[in-house]
């Protein structure tokens, strides 16, 4: 068992597969030489050389669309963009190439690849580099959507991406870089679609994902210490495939649902699941599903902007707490 | 490179020899009988929704892959059916995909803007524009990591030069020296829009190699032979790890953008006198002053029209898809759920 930083943890989940698999390549804008804007990928050029960890030019759509040449004709890739909005670049790919591939030729074209980007705000970077983008790509039929909030999932959901067969849009949260978490020694595999219960509690279910998850928790003991509600937090982890079997299990013992969300509100991943929580298990609820998000605006650069328009602990907390009326 | 003059033909000076000029003649026989049936199923209404025809075009998809190996991989856009025929994919699977049969080469799933036969090296047609230049790049790339010999052949129009993804695509394969070939069909129009009028260059791809590092090539689109002789060299340059080719084929579409486009537009004359120049009526001549018995030419025309006649019977007799297809493939699984 370590320590490490999440960030620390992509470049291990990477060096995890590449030295399992050598069809496993990886590219990106200074993610080679550099080791990454974000230094998440440090080593590993070193490790495994110029051939299979490669600087690319600043052209989204090439490293998007090599990705899949590539993926279509034998290799896994990974690849790099820098800043998730940056995938609007090259939605393209996203949106019409990756995930229709195999369905408009009948199954002849395969697409195993992986899009690692940093998403999420927290770093006072303006309305350009801050977004969380996760439902952009949740919505599209052939993807799948991943987001870790911990260094040891970093690993074991990037292992699950990397050996899945299907496209996988991999949002790592900039804000979580810095943060440590104890990851176990030797290889960690986990499997796409299991959401986590993070914390057990009996009043009411948390549901968040990446940066809203040490978030959601914080929120939990503060509303535990402060007014004695114990409440359950689930780390969704992927949103598509979705667990909505922990996600209902949950709601069913707790009667009460709260989702966590950074992005804007409108068409957010947690009116989705709001939605399947309201078909499939209305006679659990006790009171209405509550969805804490970011208000429909871009996102703003200073301090305290940024920090009144994120879901924050005490915010989380408070609309709880009246939610549940003590 | 200038097309033969009569005067200097002859059988005893055929560098190609006449296998290979009976090949090109095949091909290009076979892509306008194909397409113009396609032509003649739409107006039965037959064919739905669009289709792209590159009638006019042959000598680039023949001549392109003739010079292919098996194993070399094409990238085609809405306007491939001449390329995917051109692999040997029969043209049965093709009307029936655009007939939207269950014996059509997507079973119905692609229709005719998607065509794809990976078992014939065809790794799809893309309606995107400029979007298959960087995947031809990935293929490549595959290629070049695993030490293996094939090339990809990315196929697009004119008007893909003025998107960002030819500019990116094309650097990334110069500073990868990827065995990818560029190949871009100068067909005159963007859509309904003359090429001049929307690009700031006389020569749309050729004139922006250079800006790459690449030779400037404009070859003949309407010349089988010269089309042959460059893909010949471009595939050589990229199997000796040399690194990737643009080639511009100058030519001309006969039929309008896609079966919606009467082509009004266009200056009177112009499609006339670029008939003169029809590639398939210039080849056969070609091969007859090459010495080529007459009867050899007919054998080759009457068997594809048999080929495209029973093609036809085929699919009109095969059934349509059955609907249980609708929810399959779009995840690995071979399933849609995306949620437990
Ligand atoms: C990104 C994108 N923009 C616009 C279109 C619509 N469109 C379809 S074909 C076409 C013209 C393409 O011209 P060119 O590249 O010269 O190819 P050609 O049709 O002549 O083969 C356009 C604009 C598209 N399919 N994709």
């Amino acid at each position: 068992m370590a320590e490490l930083t999440y960030r620390d943890a992509v470049a291990r989940g990477i060096a995890q597969e590449m030295a399992r698999d050598p069809d496993v390549v990886f590219l990106g804008e200074d993610v080679a030489k550099a080791g990454g804007v974000f230094k998440a990928t440090v080593g590993l050029y070193e490790q495994f050389g110029p051939l299979r960890v490669r600087d690319t030019p600043i052209s989204e759509q090439a490293i998007l669309g090599a990705a899949m040449g590539a993926a279509m004709t034998g290799l896994k890739p990974i690849a790099e963009i820098m800043f998730s909005d940056f995938l609007a670049v090259c939605f393209d790919y996203i949106a019409n190439e990756f995930p229709k591939s195999r369905y408009m030729t009948n199954g002849q074209v395969k697409c195993p690849l992986v899009v690692r980007t940093g998403n999420g705000a927290g770093s006072r970077f303006g309305a350009q580099h801050s977004q969380s983008v996760e439902n952009w790509c949740m919505m599209i039929p052939g993807l799948k959507v991943v987001a870790p909030s911990s260094p040891r999932d970093v690993i074991g959901l990037l292992a699950a991406a990397v050996r899945d067969p299907d496209p996988v849009i991999f949002f790592e949260h900039k804000s979580l870089y810095p943060m440590k978490g104890e990851v176990p020694d030797g290889e960690i595999v986990d499997t796409l679609g299991t959401a986590k219960i993070v914390r057990p509690g009996k009043d009411a279910t948390i549901l968040a994902l990446a940066l809203m998850v040490p978030r959601a928790l914080e929120a939990a003991e503060k509303l535990k210490a402060e007014h004695g509600i114990d409440c359950e937090v689930v780390d969704v982890r992927s949103l598509v495939p979705l667990d909505t079997q922990t996600i209902l299990g949950s709601v069913a013992r707790t009667h009460r649902l709260f989702t966590v969300e950074e992005n804007p509100r409108l068409c957010g991943w947690g009116a989705e699941i709001a939605s399947i929580v309201a078909d499939e298990a209305f006679y659990d609820l006790d009171g209405p599903i509550v969805r804490i998000t970011t208000p429909h605006i871009p996102l703003p650069a200073a301090d305290v902007l940024e920090d009144t328009v994120l879901p924050t602990p005490g915010r989380i907390a408070e609309r709880v707490r009246q939610s549940l009326g003590s | 490179m200038k097309p033969l003059q009569k005067s200097e033909i002859s059988s005893s000076n055929d560098d190609l020899g006449e296998d290979v000029r009976l090949e090109l003649y095949r091909l290009q026989f076979l892509l306008r009988e194909a397409e113009q049936r396609a032509f003649d199923l739409f107006l039965q209404n037959l064919v739905k929704g669009t289709s792209h025809l590159s009638l006019g075009q042959e000598a680039v998809a023949a001549g392109f892959a003739a010079a292919m190996k098996p194993g070399d991989l094409s990238f085609c856009t809405y306007r491939g059916h001449a390329h995917t025929l051109a692999r040997g994919v029969p043209v049965e699977q093709v009307l029936g995909e655009l007939m939207g049969r269950d014996n059509g080469l997507m079973r119905g799933k692609g229709g005719s803007m998607h065509l794809t036969s990976v078992e014939h090296g065809v790794m799809g047609s893309y309606a995107i524009i400029g979007a298959h230049l960087p995947i031809a790049c990935g293929a490549a790339w595959r290629a070049q990591y695993k030490g293996q010999d094939d090339v990809s052949v990315c196929f697009f129009g004119d008007g893909t030069t003025n998107i960002g993804a030819f500019h990116e695509a094309l650097n990334f394969a110069a500073i990868w020296k990827l065995p990818v070939i560029f190949v871009c069909e100068n067909n005159h129009y963007m859509e309904y829009t003359p090429i001049g009028d929307v690009t700031a260059v006389p020569h749309p791809a050729a004139d922006r190699a250079s800006a790459y590092g690449l030779e400037r090539i404009i070859v003949d689109g309407n010349d089988a032979d010269a089309v042959y002789r460059t893909a010949m060299a471009a595939y050589d340059k990229a199997r000796k790890g040399e690194g990737p080719s643009l080639i511009e084929c100058i030519t001309y579409r006969h039929s309008g953008h896609s079966r919606a486009d009467p082509a009004k537009y266009r200056p009177e004359g112009e499609l006339e006198k670029w008939k003169e120049r029809d590639p398939v009526k210039v080849y056969r001549e070609r091969l007859l002053d090459f010495g080529i018995d007459k009867d050899v030419i007919l054998g080759i025309e009457s068997a594809i029209k048999r080929e495209v006649d029973d093609a036809t019977d085929q699919c009109k007799a095969a059934p349509i898809p059955s609907q249980d297809i609708i929810m399959t493939d779009v995840y690995a699984d071979g399933g849609f759920a995306w949620r437990n």
